[in-house]
């Protein structure tokens, strides 16, 4: 049983038929995964690299029985594309775009409030692979191994690096799951947890944060109380400088608070193994798995 | 994105939020023009920049005339004005705001922030103004109200009632409250502020409500439908590299070290700045080229990295999904032809056709190193600094 994308995914993508959606969509069939169609508003009826684009989701659904949505649509609109697709009863959308300004993102999350069935992964994510079964996102399907460890990461290329250290000791991967690094997102280190905590194939969990907001803390609370399985996390931004947005739009120390050290503190007292160096979280999993 | 008192001031203005009469000044002749203009028995004379604590610092004066306002302006604009809030090299005073004086009874505290964990706006309300409110919120929590907005629905009257009576508000200055709280919010919402600060909100003695010193922050993802707010960027303001970066879409933070990193990835880009300082060295940047690394965003991260004389080797991780190897080579090898650069380089790269890549680089005959992992490259780099 793999987390939110398995063999039975069937595939939309918004902005199919952008540079981005093409190349993405490709890499994510040759993968595996179902990929259905895509949706551009406008070009609805026409064909794309073979797949069918509908104007809406509505149509998409309809015809092509997607119940996954990949979204590679630009800032502006991102969100509006995010909410047609759960208006549309979507499950499982997963929003790659960098950039949306985060009043539309509240007001998104505020839409999906009302519309339980939808989860939305991201935005400003890598996206969710399983490994050997499918991906919906941008996450390279080549450095991943089919295993027994799950990855919650608020972070793109350092989520690579965990897949990498991973893959490289022997061990694999059930399924990764970048939340992104945008300060409202649609699923947290705690949801992902959750997840991986009702998941037979997931004996351990990675868990990469970054500084900025509570989630780290408030996730170290949650695994004292709910979490069972061996669990290793890295913060990045032990050095990052206060009141500097890194990078991304969550990444800020504001007021002193959401300091790497404070997480790392959080987690740490939680039971979990907290690793300094970005280089050692493979190495920590291998270790306390006993593999 | 910051901006000055003085504009946020007059955006809130727009907005329906009262503040003192007041105008900006370049220069000293113009100051003692606004305070003629503004007449009164005193002026307020504030240095203007994107710090706070300027009071303690020197840059908040008062004026008894005109000629007094022109004194202090002369005073204070070209000063290097430091702050708690400055760093010790402090900024350049290039503008003063000249306000009317008020005779205040009260001040208090009024701000609005997104709550990340709620997903919803909070307006938060104090008796304790003219403070750093981070002091009040460690020290004494409980003298800061706090509501919680629905976003579908807005700030309504009773909420904001419920700070006013809050914060010791009563008769008159309540209903006037609740307008300004209102409007406010509208405020913040409409420009797609990340912070807007009133501290201190002042109750005058004629019982007006007025924002005496105004802070707003805005996101920067929304400013592409902001262009009236990007207008009022002050590049003086901000670091001259990272302006530079800025141009080529590179997200560039100068540091203080010696090694100079550039990453594919924030998340990676912060983790590469930790396990440097971790192995001993000190990042002289966060750089993220991000997706794009091609040969011509490589070209302009090199180019911002050597513009920083502190760095002595220069650390490349970078961990592409799609990315060939073989073409990143090509395109460190390129710039650094191009440039001229001197310095070590580490390159630790992942992603197809890896080996390639690193032969390719051995083979150039410049000053390259490759690393097989992160520790590695870190270990290495740092030794090579120095």
């Amino acid at each position: 049983m793999s987390v939110l994308i398995d063999k039975s995914t069937r595939l939309l993508v918004q902005g199919l038929t952008g540079r981005e959606g093409t190349f993405h969509a490709k890499q994510a069939a040759a993968y595996g995964t179902t990929v259905v169609g895509g949706v551009t508003p406008g070009k609805g009826g026409t064909t794309h690299e073979g797949w069918p684009i509908f104007d809406t989701v509505r149509d998409a659904v309809e015809k092509e029985g997607a119940n996954a949505s990949v979204v590679f649509v630009p800032p502006p609109f991102a969100a509006d594309a995010v909410m047609e697709s759960a208006e549309a009863g979507i499950r499982v959308v997963v929003c790659i775009t960098e950039g949306i300004p985060t009043l539309d993102m509240m007001r998104a999350m505020t839409y999906l409030k009302s519309r339980p069935a939808t989860r939305l992964v991201g935005p400003n994510c890598p996206g969710v692979i399983s490994a050997g079964k499918g991906k919906a996102g941008i996450i390279p399907g080549h450095i991943c191994r089919e295993g027994r460890i799950g990855i919650v990461s608020k972070s793109g290329t350092l989520t690579y690096e965990a897949i990498h250290q991973l893959t490289r000791l022997g061990l694999g991967q059930t399924t990764c799951i970048g939340i992104g690094g945008d300060p409202l997102i649609g699923t947290t280190h705690i949801d992902a947890l959750q997840m991986f905590a009702n998941d037979p194939e997931t004996d351990a969990v990675i868990m990469i944060g970054e500084i900025g907001g509570s989630a780290e803390e408030e996730a170290a609370v949650w695994l004292k109380a709910n979490f069972k399985k061996p669990v290793v996390a890295f913060i990045a931004g032990q050095t990052a400088p206060p009141g500097r947005r890194m990078g991304h739009a969550g990444a800020i120390i504001a007021g002193g608070k959401g300091t790497a050290a404070e997480k790392m503190a959080a987690l740490s007292a939680a039971g979990v193994r907290v690793v300094k160096s970005p280089a050692d979280m493979g190495k920590a999993i291998k270790e306390i798995t006993g593999s | 994105m910051k901006i000055h008192e003085y504009q946020a001031k007059a955006i809130l203005a727009r907005y329906g939020v009262p503040a003192p009469r007041g105008e900006v000044a370049f220069s000293a002749a113009e100051a003692g023009d606004i305070a003629r203009r503004l007449g009164g028995v005193v002026v307020v004379v504030k240095a203007q920049i994107h710090a706070g604590g300027r009071g303690k610092g020197g840059g908040v004066k008062l004026a008894r005339s005109p000629e007094e306002a022109e004194a202090l302006a002369r005073g204070m604009i070209g000063m290097t004005l430091i702050t708690h809030q400055t760093g010790p090299e402090g900024r350049t005073v290039s503008r003063v705001l000249v306000e009317e004086g008020l005779q205040m009874t009260r001040e208090l505290y009024l701000s609005i922030v997104l709550d990340r964990a709620s997903g919803k706006p909070v307006m938060m309300a104090s008796a304790a103004g003219g403070m750093d409110i981070e002091e009040v919120a460690a020290a004494t929590p409980e003298k800061i109200a706090r509501v919680y907005v629905e976003p579908g629905v807005g700030l309504m009257p009773f909420e904001a009632r419920q700070l006013a009576f809050a914060i010791g508000l009563d008769g008159p200055q309540v209903t006037k409250a609740v307008k300004l709280m209102s409007a406010l919010y509208e405020a913040f919402i409409a420009t797609d502020a990340s912070l807007v600060e009133i501290n201190p909100l002042v109750v005058t003695a004629s019982g007006d409500l007025l924002a005496l010193d105004a802070k707003m922050n805005f996101d920067d993802n929304a400013l592409y439908r902001h262009p009236d707010i990007k207008e009022l960027r002050d590049l003086n303001e901000e670091d001259p590299l990272e302006i530079e970066a800025s141009k080529s879409s590179l997200n560039y933070i100068h540091l203080d070290g010696n090694i100079g990193c550039m990453v594919n990835g924030a998340g990676l880009a912060m983790a590469t700045m930790d396990i440097i300082k971790l192995s001993g060295g000190e990042p002289a940047n966060f750089l993220d080229v991000g997706g794009g690394a091609n040969a011509e965003q490589i070209r302009n991260a090199f180019a911002i990295l050597m513009s920083d004389k502190n760095v002595k080797a220069v650390l490349i991780n970078i961990f592409g999904g799609i990315l060939r190897c073989d073409v990143l080579a090509q395109g460190v090898i390129s710039a650094v032809k191009e440039l001229g650069v001197r310095v070590p380089i580490v390159i630790r790269m992942e992603g197809t056709n890896v080996d390639e890549g690193k032969r390719l680089l051995n083979e150039s005959g410049m000053n390259f190193t490759t690393a097989d992992s992160m520790d590695d490259a870190a270990q290495r780099v740092v030794q090579l600094a120095g």
